[in-house]
């Protein structure tokens, strides 16, 4: 049995928008374990969004617990988040958010920087096969190359964890089947446990582990006995 | 209301500080505008009004001793309107409970009438009588100093006799809104006053019946005042005229005139600087409000408005800014326009000064306050008017950065990716960042040029006190005296060394240029009351030539080694040409130094001296003074500690109140041009930040990077401010150069020090403000909308 990376329990999100109380999460409960990836599906405002948050350290649930390993995650000041994602958690986003007065490889560079163990810049934009461009600007690059800077800008440092929202969301299919690759790789080949959040059905083939919200809740988990490469799924 | 109308204040509210922080500026160049031409024109026109009423006389003349009957042939010189004889004689004071003497000037009244000219504004009490023994009445502040009202007494030594005065009232006069006592620096009311007696009494006690010592003369319109002069000066000559004057050399006169040169000087510097920082901030933020609008007005142009409506749009929003600034400049300049007119009370008497608030002021300050924001924000608007929808509702194209590379070197490598994030932000936008540094660099130039003022007055005073006029007092005498007088001031109790002066007024020409100024004689070896040369070194006088003060030289366009023609206007009346043997420092009127002996020669009256400078054992000061108090002959007594201690108290408080002012602009500006350029830098990468803080930097690294960008902008603004400060330093001084008074360029290391703390503190405020909005910064809003 492969051990626990998150636990989250009774999980709930309440946001007050003006007068409006928005229910984003009704009551999670998960478990994500180490080296698997995971899809999480569900349409727009489902919640999936709002726990990846509340697991990277963006955001703090309004009650319930969740875990990382060791590490209780609900109830900890702001200080204790900021270094649980510098030291534990990789981000990936639909829209790269690179920084484009950096060039890949400083990119990727401002994250080796501040963390313990990471990897050389030039190895985590090799394993997303960008190694030839390094030295280009956000602006000198294709979207999906943007996005895969991202993705090695977030792996570089060995998280134990990579979020992914959306991140093939901006991308056309072809360019969404390399950035997919690039993850699939991390995850193999790091064990980096990896939860990806998508509203294409089809990307459920490549995950260990299928999570389907729906209002607030998760509908239902299923577990792939049977898993394809990021290539071989129809899109 | 239309929509488009509530966006805009939506939009103003939306950046408010910063909006705020641009009017604060707008109100400083307001607020300057308005003290300056305000405090010019109620200085002017009070002046004017004031002069007009009390029939202030255009040309005077003194002289030893004219028949009352000269008056009537004086006012048969062609172009004289009005002429008017009067008696007008120094006295010493002797005030209960003052122990130094005080010096005063008695002035004739004309029996049963005001006089033709210098009449005075009578604030209280009635004019003296004749038969009522002695009864004046004398100047406001003196009679505010020792608290005398109408039927207060006090002794004075009138021509040798001790008499009591009765103060019958309470006068202001034209002629002396600057009231200086003689060899004084400041005006001091405890220690001068000016007292109108009767004629007749005057008469009796300078043996002067039916003989006046004193003309003064009303021109008609367009008469030629040194024609006038000319023959006037004739008219006198065998009277002992000393040489007719205009108003341009009238003491007080000449004083106003100086400082309303200086307010034209802060109009013309000020100001300007204020609106080309305004300028720069609203294109600032315009630029930045309409790129971050791009869609918006591309949705506008698609839905139907027109390029004139989105100008226009964007325009009013520059006036909202724009009115904000000059109401709260209105403000600051009614409040400082009070301040200033305070401030000039406590230099010049005027019945009533009021702080000039005409309406076409605020007009002009307006006027020039919103065409510094238009032009400021013409750019912008421009670029927004001119924007194609379709184009407009695309996102922009990324912005692209370089790598700056030389050759293979990479000079980027050094730093860190937070700092080359830093210096590739400002390459990318260096319109901006030397809008930023410059801003920065004249908030520092303006703190430096008005912490300046400081060190000029110190070494003003070191030069005055302690290193030229080094005497503790100086005895005027009210006639020439022969030079064996020295032995019995030598006798006076606590004085333990004395030297000889000897005044002389004169007229000095060189070529078609003159100025009429007193010739001071000095005995050789010095070494009481000593001039400088421009090393600051005493001068050894030599036995023939002139040395003239350098202000005194550029007026006469002289330079050592020229001959000027000295016209005494005293005694005998010789004119003589003499070299000009050197240029000496003098900070205060116009200085011509000689050897004594030889101006006595020159004279041709003997060995005759008209002052002793003493130095005192302090201890005996008092009895010291209790003894001057009865000699028949001193007409006045300069004491220089008394001088050095009102010459102190008057500018601490004057000065201090000025450059808080100044410092306060200067602060203004250096806010908000930071804190602006902060906040813009925060809107244009609050998504690189939220990046970094998900990276998992902490607030106060993400912080650096942004406040990186000022920190580096301040350092470099630093030097450029420094010789900005000193070159707006030295057109301060240049400004305060005039014949009555000038002040040295001299700016200490601490000054520059000081202003640069300033700065970086109001810099580091502005970016401590900023910093509290990174903290709010709303990481997962930033991160899921597009750029």
């Amino acid at each position: 049995m492969t051990a626990t990376v998150f636990k989250a329990e009774g999980l709930t999100k309440t946001y007050l928008t003006g007068d409006v109380a928005v229910h984003a999460l009704r009551g999670v409960d998960l478990e994500l374990f180490e080296g698997e990836l995971s899809v999480m599906l569900g349409p727009s405002g489902s919640g999936k969004s709002t726990l990846l948050n509340i697991l990277g350290g963006l955001d703090t649930a309004t009650s319930g617990l969740a875990r990382f390993k060791d590490l209780q995650l609900t109830g900890i000041g702001e200080h204790e988040l900021t270094l649980y994602r510098r030291h534990h958690v990789g981000f990936v986003f639909q829209f790269y958010n690179l920084i484009p007065s950096l060039t890949a490889l400083e990119n990727v560079a401002l994250v080796t920087e501040i963390a313990d163990d990471p990897m050389r810049p030039e190895e985590a934009l090799d394993l997303v096969a960008l190694g030839e461009r390094q030295n280009h600007f956000p602006a000198q690059m294709s979207g999906g190359e943007q996005q895969r800077v991202a993705i090695a800008r977030a792996i570089a440092k060995r998280p134990e964890v990579l979020l992914c929202d959306e991140p093939t969301g901006a991308l056309d299919s072809k360019t969404g089947v390399l950035v997919l690759e690039a993850l699939t790789t991390v995850n193999r080949e790091l064990n980096t446990t990896t939860a990806v959040i998508t509203h294409n059905a089809e990307t459920r083939k490549i995950a260990h582990r299928v999570f389907y919200f729906h209002d607030g809740r998760i509908a239902r988990m299923e577990v792939n006995k049977q898993r394809l490469e990021p290539h071989e799924v129809k899109w | 209301m239309n929509a488009l109308d509530k966006k805009l204040l939506r939009d103003v509210m939306h950046i408010w500080t910063q909006v705020l922080a641009v009017a604060l500026v707008m109100a400083a160049g307001v607020a300057t505008i308005i003290i300056a031409i305000g405090a010019h024109r109620s200085l002017e026109e009070t002046r004017a009004a004031y002069y007009e009423r009390y029939r202030f006389a255009d040309v005077f003349s003194g002289a030893t001793r004219a028949p009352a009957s000269i008056v009537e042939r004086i006012g048969r010189i062609p172009g004289v309107a009005v002429a008017e004889g009067r008696i007008v004689k120094p006295l010493l004071l002797d005030v209960e409970g003052m122990p130094e003497p005080a010096s005063g000037l008695a002035i004739s009244l004309p029996e049963g009438r005001p006089p033709h000219l210098n009449d005075f504004f009578m604030r209280a009490g009635r004019l003296p009588k004749a038969d009522a023994g002695f009864e004046a009445v004398i100047a406001e502040r003196f009679a505010n100093a020792h608290k005398f009202v109408p039927g207060s007494r006090f002794e004075a030594v009138i021509n040798g006799r001790k008499r009591v005065l009765s103060v019958t009232g309470i006068a202001l006069s034209p002629e002396y809104i600057y009231a200086l006592g003689p060899g004084d620096v400041m005006p001091d009311d405890r220690r001068f006053a000016i007292l109108w007696m009767a004629e007749e009494t005057l008469e009796a006690a300078f043996d002067l019946d039916g003989a006046v010592n004193s003309v003064s003369v009303k021109l008609m319109k367009g008469a030629s005042e040194p024609a006038v002069i000319e023959q006037l000066d004739q008219l006198l000559a065998r009277y002992g005229g000393l040489g007719a004057y205009g108003r341009k050399d009238q003491l007080s006169h000449a004083f106003l005139d100086s400082e309303l040169e200086e307010l034209k000087g802060m109009r013309n510097v000020l100001p300007p600087i204020f609106m080309v920082v305004t300028a720069f901030l609203i294109n600032m933020i315009m630029t930045r409000l309409i790129a971050l609008e791009r869609e918006q007005i591309g949705l506008l142009k698609a839905v139907g408005y027109g390029r004139a409506a989105i100008a226009w749009h964007y325009v009013k929003l520059v006036l909202i800014i724009s009115c904000i600034g000059i109401v709260i400049g209105y403000g600051m300049g009614q409040w400082l326009g009070h301040g200033l007119t305070r401030l000039y009370a406590r230099f010049f008497s005027y019945p009533f000064l009021i702080f000039d608030n005409s309406a076409d002021v605020f007009i002009l300050a307006a006027a020039i306050t919103i065409a510094a924001g238009l032009l400021g924000a013409s750019s912008a608007v421009w670029h927004a008017a001119a924007l194609p929808p379709a184009v407009a509702m695309r996102p922009p194209a990324p912005t692209a950065y370089r790598t700056l590379m030389i050759g293979k070197f990479n000079p980027f490598a050094v730093f860190d990716q937070m700092t080359r994030m830093t210096i590739r932000h400002m390459i990318r936008r260096p319109v901006r960042a030397a809008g930023t540094l410059l801003g920065i660099a004249l908030s520092l130039s303006v703190l430096i040029s008005s912490l300046f003022v400081f060190d000029a007055i110190e070494f003003m005073i070191d030069m005055l006190y302690f290193r030229a006029d080094r005497q503790h007092a100086t005895l005027f005498f009210s006639d020439d005296k022969h030079m064996r007088t020295i032995h019995e001031t030598a006798r006076l109790p606590g004085v333990i060394r004395t030297e000889p002066a000897r005044a002389v007024s004169a007229r000095i020409r060189h070529g078609h240029l003159s100025r009429r100024v007193s010739v001071v004689g000095k005995p050789a070896g010095a070494q009481l009351s000593r001039v400088l040369d421009l090393e600051m070194q005493p001068v050894a006088m030599p036995r023939s030539g002139i040395v003239l003060s350098d202000k005194l030289a550029r007026l006469l366009d002289v330079t050592t080694g020229n001959y000027v023609t000295v016209e005494l206007l005293e005694g005998r009346r010789r004119v003589f040409d003499v070299v000009v043997a050197g240029k000496i420092r003098s900070y205060i009127g116009l200085l011509a130094a000689m050897d004594m002996d030889s101006l006595n020669e020159l004279a041709g009256e003997g060995q005759v001296i008209s002052a002793v400078h003493m130095a005192v054992d302090t201890s005996r000061t008092e009895a010291l003074y209790g003894k001057v108090k009865e000699l028949p002959a001193v007409a006045s007594i300069t004491l220089q500690r008394v001088s050095l201690a009102r010459f102190r108290d008057t500018l601490a408080k004057n000065i201090t109140t000025m450059m808080l002012v100044y410092t306060s602009l200067g602060v203004i500006i250096a806010f908000g041009v930071a804190y602006n350029s902060a906040r813009i830098q925060l809107s244009e990468r609050a998504r690189e930040l939220a990046s970094l803080r998900v990276l998992g930097f902490t607030r106060a690294e993400v912080s650096r990077i942004l406040l990186n960008e000022l920190a580096i902008l301040t350092v470099l603004a630093l030097p450029i401010g420094w010789v900005g400060g000193y070159s707006l330093a030295w057109l301060v001084a240049k400004g305060l150069d005039t014949e009555v008074h000038r002040i040295p360029f001299v700016i200490d290391r601490d000054t520059f020090a000081w202003a640069s703390v300033v700065l970086i503190v109001a810099v580091a405020l502005s970016a401590l403000i900023v910093r509290l909005r990174i903290n709010k910064l709303d990481l997962i809003a930033v991160l899921k909308t597009r750029d």
